[in-house]
């Protein structure tokens, strides 16, 4: 019998139940697709702020201790990593989330009519085979993604001919009257130089005013070989919290299960402190400005979400509150009946809650479905990809649909509770 | 022992007497009539014997208890297990069948049969509409299924609030023949009614005024059937 009533209401009343069902969907669609993006957005976040450059720097130990002590940013007291290491990076344990990296040699050198000018070598689109099987081309192309190529091309170190040849910034190549396909003479303190430039770039910075090469035309020019100034990484991090700026202060003061999940956590801190492990003699750390902006991103993209799908529930809440608070007022007399004839409130209140959160379930997977096509539209116009569905979000979006629909229902219930036969039977 | 007795029993909203010092006593297997005019207290009478609102005052026994002190769940139940109700608006549910209305208070009683519930349909004569919904039904018909639930859980006393209100002369005559039947088989009935043809079919009228027992008639040549005719005492 209980069937049959269920199936009746649901059957004789489905524009009002479609009604539900629809501010149901729409609260469940806003829920999962904020929820998805929420969930996905930490990477998403991250892999846009990636094209705005490294977030973390590997300098040598001295040089970062003088660096410190003096607060100098340039130079290196002499002092070099390994460019034979740097394979290494890619063998730590968030290896997955080092996205690009790039070593740099700084070649001070000097023109032909003897102004000096900063010869930086660098990988452009370095290729490497990696001991773990994986290939990756690495190098300022992808990570100076930002430089406005006025002429010419970017060097292609892949293209066999990238020897001696060079870009150069816009503020450089307008002194000296140069530009793509002229040539450059420099020279530096081991060797003298001919760079071909192959393209001009605005880079808005001082890199305007330096010539890059590939990293083995500056070592030699610096005669350096084999040596590297500094490592800028791109690496794809968690937001920083309490436990990361604890380990970043000092690792020694986390216990060894704090170290633990510092050490399996992608903060900047925890892959600075594992660069350093593999990198000899070196100081890796996060480029503050970058790192920071990530996580303030990531917490306001994340705050902004978890507003709309509160706003949206509390809406969808509301419009479930009218629906059935208006179908059971509308119902008054058949509710009226069925307690006259003996139904305890809790029988009828039932009764009212299955249709409601059958309803319920219907919108709700509905909106699901929806919701997740919603985060794939946020994902494709705002990301450029697709939004990763995570399994948790299926359950979080259930247990928002029963909250949602019983507060919904709670004005309802309660006039179905107070519902007196006598008030609407008599019907005069 | 008498199944009902009201014993002054007051119904006061604010200054309002809706029912002034009724005593009434209605015995077990009994037809009684509740005549008045609008306002004299009917339904207020309806609503306390039909266990669905307390006096302000005064005790009301039915079978022996005293349904003034009991709480709301309780009133449920003695309402679900000994009266059957019908009105006059009749309030089948618009989306259940026939047999789906009258199997609705086995539900809400026990436990719903529909063999059972077809045979109530059938002591109205409405077998052959059971599968048809309350829009498919004529007033008189719907009044029937009203009937059927009513008595589908054999109770103590059917109430019946102005059952032929809402009925042409044909309809009525034939509701009043079922209760006719049904008071034969031993029901006890009382039946709110401003209809003096049907009020006079009964046993015994009380006629209520200004929420008090104005009058009592007996009729000395009960037959329950309708008397269509001006030997009408009302």
């Amino acid at each position: 019998m209980f069937g049959r009533m269920i199936r009746g209401t649901l059957v004789r009343q489905w524009k009002k139940m479609l009604m539900i069902a629809f501010t149901i969907a729409l609260g469940a669609s806003l829920a999962s697709a904020m929820l998805s993006v929420m969930l996905d957005v930490g990477d998403k976040v991250n892999q846009e702020l990636k094209t705005y450059g490294a977030n973390i720097k590997v300098i040598p130990k001295e040089a970062s201790v003088l660096s410190d002590l003096y607060e100098v940013e340039d130079g290196n007291a002499g002092r070099y990593l390994k460019e034979d290491e740097l394979g290494k990076i890619k063998t730590i344990f968030w290896a997955f989330n080092i996205v690009d990296y790039a070593p740099f040699v700084n070649a001070k050198s000097t023109l032909d009519d003897g102004s000096e000018i900063t010869v930086v070598g660098t990988w452009f689109n370095h290729h490497m085979d990696l001991p773990t099987g994986e290939s990756l081309d690495a190098g300022v192309a992808s990570m100076r993604s930002w430089w406005d190529l006025k002429e010419g091309s970017w060097l292609d170190e892949q293209a066999g001919e990238s020897a001696d040849c060079a870009m150069i910034g816009a503020e450089a190549a307008k002194k000296l009257g140069v530009g793509a396909g002229d040539t450059v003479n420099v020279s530096g303190s081991s060797a003298d130089k001919q760079l071909k430039i192959v393209g001009v770039y605005d880079a808005g910075g001082e890199e305007d005013s330096e010539i890059y090469c590939t990293l083995d035309t500056a070592q030699e020019l610096a005669g350096l070989d084999g040596s590297i100034d500094s490592i800028e990484v791109s690496a794809l991090t968690t937001p920083d919290d309490e436990l990361s700026e604890r380990a970043a202060k000092d690792p020694s003061s986390l216990t060894v299960a704090q170290k633990e999940q510092w050490y399996c956590t992608a903060y900047a801190s925890s892959i600075c402190y594992q660069i350093q492990e593999v990198i000899t003699d070196s100081v890796a750390s996060p480029v503050r400005q970058v790192a920071d902006s990530e996580g303030a991103i990531l917490e306001k993209t994340q705050l902004l979400m978890v507003l709309i799908t509160i706003l949206s529930l509390i809406g969808a809440a509301l419009g479930i509150c009218n629906l059935v608070t208006a179908s059971v007022m509308e119902r008054s007399q058949e509710i009226g009946l069925m307690k006259a004839i003996g139904a305890h409130n809790g029988s009828v209140s039932l009764l009212v809650l299955t249709e409601i959160f059958i309803t319920a379930i219907i919108g709700g997977v509905a909106g699901f479905f929806a919701g997740f096509g919603f985060a794939q539209i946020i994902g494709h116009s705002v990301f450029g990809s697709a939004i990763n569905m995570r399994p948790m979000v299926i359950p979080i979006v259930a247990v928002l649909v029963v909250i949602v629909t019983l507060i919904g229902c709670i004005p309802a219930i309660r006039m179905l509770l107070r519902l007196r036969p006598t008030e609407v039977l008599h019907g005069r | 022992m008498s199944l009902l007795e009201l014993k002054n029993v007051y119904k006061i909203y604010g200054e309002l007497h809706a029912l002034d010092d009724v005593s009434l006593t209605v015995e077990k297997g009994e037809w009684v009539s509740i005549m008045g005019p609008s306002g004299s207290g009917k339904s207020t009478m309806m609503n306390i014997i039909g266990c669905m609102d307390k006096p302000t005052k005064g005790e009301v026994l039915l079978d022996g208890v005293d349904i003034a002190k009991e709480s709301k769940k309780n009133l449920t139940n003695i309402r679900r297990d000994k009266i059957g109700l019908i009105f006059q608006q009749f309030h089948l549910v618009n989306y259940l069948t026939a047999l789906e209305n009258v199997m609705l208070a086995q539900y809400y009683h026990s436990m719903p049969d529909e063999k059972e519930a077809l045979e109530a349909l059938e002591r109205v004569g409405l077998a052959d509409r059971a599968k048809h919904l309350p829009s498919q039904l004529s007033g008189g018909e719907q009044q029937r299924v009203c009937v059927a639930r009513a008595l589908i859980n054999y109770p103590e006393i059917i109430l019946a609030d102005e059952p032929t209100g809402n009925l042409d002369e044909k309809n009525e005559e034939i509701v009043v023949e079922l209760f006719h039947k049904l008071h034969d088989e031993g029901t006890t009935l009382i039946v709110v009614t401003h209809d003096p043809e049907v009020a006079e079919v009964a046993q015994r009228t009380l006629v209520l005024r200004d929420g008090k027992l104005s009058k009592e008639i007996v009729n000395e040549h009960f037959t329950g059937k309708i008397r269509f005719d001006d030997q009408n005492p009302f």
